[in-house]
């Protein structure tokens, strides 16, 4: 038993490395899904019928597909069509492509659920356009919708465990690296576990933060 | 004989089958203050959002100091976003349900516009701002959040955003409405104050008391038409239609025992 532990702790550097490359797939993944999720509520919200049921089509199927399929097809299918990836940006490209359905979703949730007269006032007082979603609607939709958001960033950091089907070099790779060396299986996967633990308690903290900013304005 | 600050003719505005607005005249000059009296429904606060186009009217015209709203200069072409948002800061508009910035204090909700509509500048804007929460009693909360506001707060708090955009017109729909009844007085002295400085009003309402009291003139607005317009003295002691009569008579059942309507609170400084 304490044999596995101690193979881990000599390899700290690769599960290390795994957890950095984690952190960072996540965070772009989950910055980007968040700006191209703003747009994406914008065409969810459109009175062009067009526009709101290509993104409503797009959002039903990101949510409908399993992601683990995804980044397959993303992978292995896509260079059918002449597009080939790198693994690393095929994986951070599905992250995102994912993450921006349910992104638009929570956001276009927390539009629906702003009071009409709010955005009323804003036409009132001359905002309209780029203007009145800039400052009008996002802000307010953006904190109701902060909690959500939390909640996916969460799923982020856990899907792209996903990813090491394609080789990224991510935790959960590193850990079934060495325990597929020195077959310590309770020591690496309990450690790369406590490790996105420790990941998600963090994320979690930050969105309390954001709550405790959103709740003096509600 | 000088030009009227607004001039609506032929007004009309239709819902599906359903005539809300049915060719609605009415002229006030700079400075007056006009009460809408009318049982809901009667197609009152669709008459005020049709003004600033909130309600793209189907017939009619509306003029603010001679320009016409909604239609772009010699023609019927109606205006575009941008030429909607410009015309629509001359006319301030203060809301039912109060409808503050939820994200902003008190003041930044009357800053905005005029910083990110209007572009003036930050220290001019700032200052008048505070000059306006003052004027409505609410100096001292000008950091709190709508959230944390009583209703007749944020209607003050409403008002004084309306104020910021130095517009040439009022309009209030139903402003006290949504108001417990102990706190409708402090809203009401405000507009009181404002009427005094010779602000131009047009106010939808359900306060007798103040349209008697404040108003230049009296409309009743009944199925989408004017009843009656005419000075509150005569409005309502000697009015001519019966509609009017029915609807007065219903009105001072409906607040006996506490006659008579309420006379606006002393200003608050």
């Amino acid at each position: 038993m304490s044999r596995g532990w101690l193979i881990v702790w000599a390899h700290r550097d690769e599960l290390l490395q795994g957890l950095a490359t984690t952190l960072w797939i996540s965070a772009l993944a989950a910055l980007a899904s968040l700006a191209l999720g703003g747009l994406l509520s914008i065409a969810l919200m459109s009175r062009h019928r067009g526009t709101a049921r290509s993104a409503r089509a797009f959002v039903d199927t990101m949510r409908c597909v399993p992601f683990l399929l995804f980044v397959y097809v993303v992978y292995y299918g896509l260079p059918s069509f002449g597009i080939v990836l790198g693994n690393w940006t095929a994986g951070l490209s599905a992250l995102i492509v994912y993450n921006t359905g349910y992104m638009g979703e929570l956001i276009a949730a927390a539009w629906r659920a702003l009071p009409r007269e709010v955005i009323e006032a804003g036409h009132a007082f001359g905002f309209h356009r780029f203007s009145l979603f800039r400052r009008i609607i996002l802000p307010p939709v953006a904190l109701a919708a902060a909690p959500m958001i939390g909640n996916q960033v969460v799923q982020i950091v856990k899907d792209s465990a996903f990813l090491t089907i394609i080789a990224v070099a991510e935790l959960t790779h590193a850990a079934t690296n060495i325990q597929s060396f020195y077959f310590v299986p309770f020591a690496a996967f309990l450690s790369a576990v406590l490790l996105y633990w420790v990941l998600c308690v963090a994320i979690e903290q930050g969105v309390g933060l954001a709550q405790a900013v959103a709740e003096r304005r509600r | 004989m000088t030009t009227p600050l607004l001039e609506v003719r032929g007004l009309r505005k239709c819902f599906g089958a359903h005539v809300v607005l049915d060719d609605i005249d009415l002229v006030l000059a700079r400075g007056e203050t006009v009460c809408i009296l009318g049982p809901s429904g009667a197609g009152k606060s669709t008459f005020l959002r049709c003004l600033n186009w909130l309600e793209k009217p189907d017939a009619g015209t509306i003029l603010l100091g001679g320009e016409r709203i909604g239609h772009r200069p010699g023609g019927e072409a109606p205006m575009r976003d941008k030429e909607l948002a410009r015309v629509r800061t001359r006319m301030g508009m203060v809301f039912q349900q109060f409808a503050l910035w939820p994200h902003l204090s008190a003041l930044q909700n009357v800053m905005e516009a005029p910083l990110h509509v209007q572009r003036r500048p930050r220290a001019e804007v700032r200052a008048e701002a505070e000059a306006l929460l003052a004027k409505v009693g609410l100096a001292d909360k000008r950091e709190a959040f709508p959230a944390h506001l009583s209703g007749g707060q944020k209607q003050r708090v409403g008002i004084a955003r309306a104020l910021a955009m130095r517009p040439e017109l009022l309009l209030f729909d139903e402003p006290t409405s949504s108001l417990d009844p102990e706190l409708v007085g402090e809203v009401l002295s405000v507009m009181e104050d404002l009427r005094r400085d010779g602000m131009t009003m047009l106010v939808v309402t359900h306060e007798m008391g103040f349209a008697r009291e404040a108003a230049n003139r009296v409309v009743l607005l009944d199925q989408g038409r004017v009843v009656e317009e005419d000075v509150p003295e005569r409005f309502f002691t000697a009015p001519r239609a019966e509609r009017t009569r029915q609807f007065l008579a219903r009105y001072a059942n409906s607040l006996s025992p506490n006659p008579p309507p309420r006379v606006p609170a002393k200003v608050h400084e």
